[in-house]
């Protein structure tokens, strides 16, 4: 239909036109109007309490009770039953968050600005690895490090931020494809170009030489510190493709543990859903797929941009760490997406597949004629509140989610 | 010629293409026969609403 192929060509001519820079980091009520005093902004498509997974109850506990809410999880967790909290998709307030993604009035969050369109787009500081509140952990150790992130981190970040002018993004992650990363399960590259970049302006806004040097080592020592960065751009590159009438591309993939949701442009901010899949992995030492979570987290926006499972050309060790095989069949991933969008990105491209840009622009009606659903690279949470990340892997999109899009966009365009 | 042709497929090591159901594919191989495996399957499953909504939106 013409009229679908004009609005996705004006789809990918957006996402490709974004300007993408990082200017600040601020207390997220300061930019995310309704942000209130018991707000839960959470990973996924819209979810209550009751239907919430073991991570994501965990993780609303232990944020209850860093935000002062409540003085215990057990208290947070009577409160959360009694509905004294307020749950909203990040996606609702222009935010996006990884795994149970929780996003609340006091954290400092970064702010992505689109210059060609204007928009904004909000994600939480990566916390780290090891026992984190992004994967369910809410015990004192979880929470003090928040606490660390809001009154240290947070305002060094945005201060040295704010002295450099802010930081353009797009050739970040440029150069992070050309160095091994895809920007889901690998941000080695980009968290190092992003510490070069801050390191300087750290160094000069920061009297406490003892503070500095945490910072500088908390950055350092995170592998995944690009993620929430990466998660953002996303963000800030899809929300201008919305509402474009007739457009079939993907504008937002995400999941909340416990249903898959997506957007689609021509729909605006309708929801498509279908009961989440199990991630397929590799399980840290002790850990099996008996302890695993269906899969979690606001982090596909990645795939939706091109970059995650459809750039693991660019990441052979990807391939590997999340058990998706072999090295030298990663580019087989990225060309199978490549069957399921409507272009490829010249700016951002795969030096190991003769520079081939990464596909983007996911057309539903593509991966229904082909039967190919999108490929995320993921982190496997424990099931239970608590534990935290058991291993990484490959999780497909739900088909019922694009097969409902399908009906709504062939409704949006009086064909049914 | 063409009775010749056939003479030849009969002769020589069979080399199959197979689209579609990946077990058939499996099948050959563990009788050592020679196959190239296409992953294909029918627009939307086969559904025949999704077949026709898809024909109607032109992918």
């Amino acid at each position: 239909m013409e009229l679908i192929e004009v609005a996705n060509k004006e789809a990918l001519k957006r996402m490709l036109s974004a300007d993408l820079i990082l200017v600040d980091v601020v207390p997220a009520k300061e930019v995310i109007p309704g942000l209130d005093k018991m707000v839960v902004l959470h990973a996924g498509p819209p979810i209550e309490w009751p239907q919430m997974c073991g991570p994501m109850r965990g993780a609303v506990t232990g944020i209850a009770v860093f935000e002062g809410w409540a003085e215990n999880l057990a208290s947070a967790e009577t409160m959360a039953a009694l509905n004294s909290f307020k749950f909203f998709p990040n996606h609702h307030f222009n935010a996006v968050g990884p795994m149970t993604g929780m996003t609340t009035c006091s954290q400092p969050v970064m702010i992505i600005e689109n210059r060609t369109f204007g928009n904004k787009a909000f994600c939480t500081i990566n916390e780290g690895l090891g026992k984190v509140m992004r994967f369910g952990g809410n015990d004192e150790e979880v929470i003090n490090k928040l606490h660390w992130l809001k009154e240290v981190f947070g305002p060094a970040l945005g201060a040295a931020i704010r002295e450099i002018g802010g930081i353009s993004l797009k050739n970040i992650v440029a150069r992070g494809l050309t160095m091994g990363d895809e920007m889901h399960q690998r941000n080695v590259a980009c968290s190092g170009l992003i510490l070069r970049t801050l390191a300087p302006a750290l160094a000069r806004t920061m009297v406490d030489k003892e503070q500095l040097s945490e910072c500088l080592s908390f950055i350092g020592g995170n592998d995944q510190f690009f993620l929430n960065i990466a998660m953002a751009i996303g963000k800030a590159i899809m929300d201008p493709v919305k509402n474009i009438k007739g457009c079939s591309i993907v504008t937002a993939m995400c999941r909340n543990g416990t249903d898959f949701g997506i957007r689609i442009s021509a729909t605006g901010d309708e929801w498509f859903t279908a009961p989440v899949e199990m991630p397929e992995g590799l399980y840290f030492p002790g850990f099996s797929e008996a302890d695993a979570n269906p899969d979690m987290g606001d982090s596909t926006i990645i795939e939706t941009i091109g970059l995650g499972g459809f750039a693991m050309g660019a990441s052979p060790a990807v391939a590997g760490f999340v058990g998706a095989g072999v090295a030298s069949e990663a580019s087989a991933f990225t060309r199978k997406m490549s069957e399921i969008t409507v272009g490829e990105n010249p700016e951002w491209t795969i030096p190991s597949m003769d520079y081939k840009g990464v596909p983007s622009g996911i057309d539903i009606r593509l991966i229904l004629e082909t039967g190919l659903a999108p490929t995320i690279n993921t982190g496997i949470a424990h099931k239970e509140p608590g534990v935290g990340q058991v291993g990484a892997g490959v999780v497909k999109a739900p088909m019922v989610c694009f097969e409902k899009a399908l009906r709504a966009l062939a409704r949006s365009l009086g064909v049914i | 010629m063409k009775i010749q042709k056939k003479k030849d497929l009969l002769i020589e090591p069979l080399v199959v293409l197979n689209i579609g159901l990946e077990s058939f594919a499996k099948d050959l191989e563990q009788q050592g026969v020679k196959v190239l495996h296409i992953d294909w399957s029918p627009p939307a499953g086969g559904d025949p609403e999704l077949v026709n909504l898809l024909s109607k939106l032109g992918s």
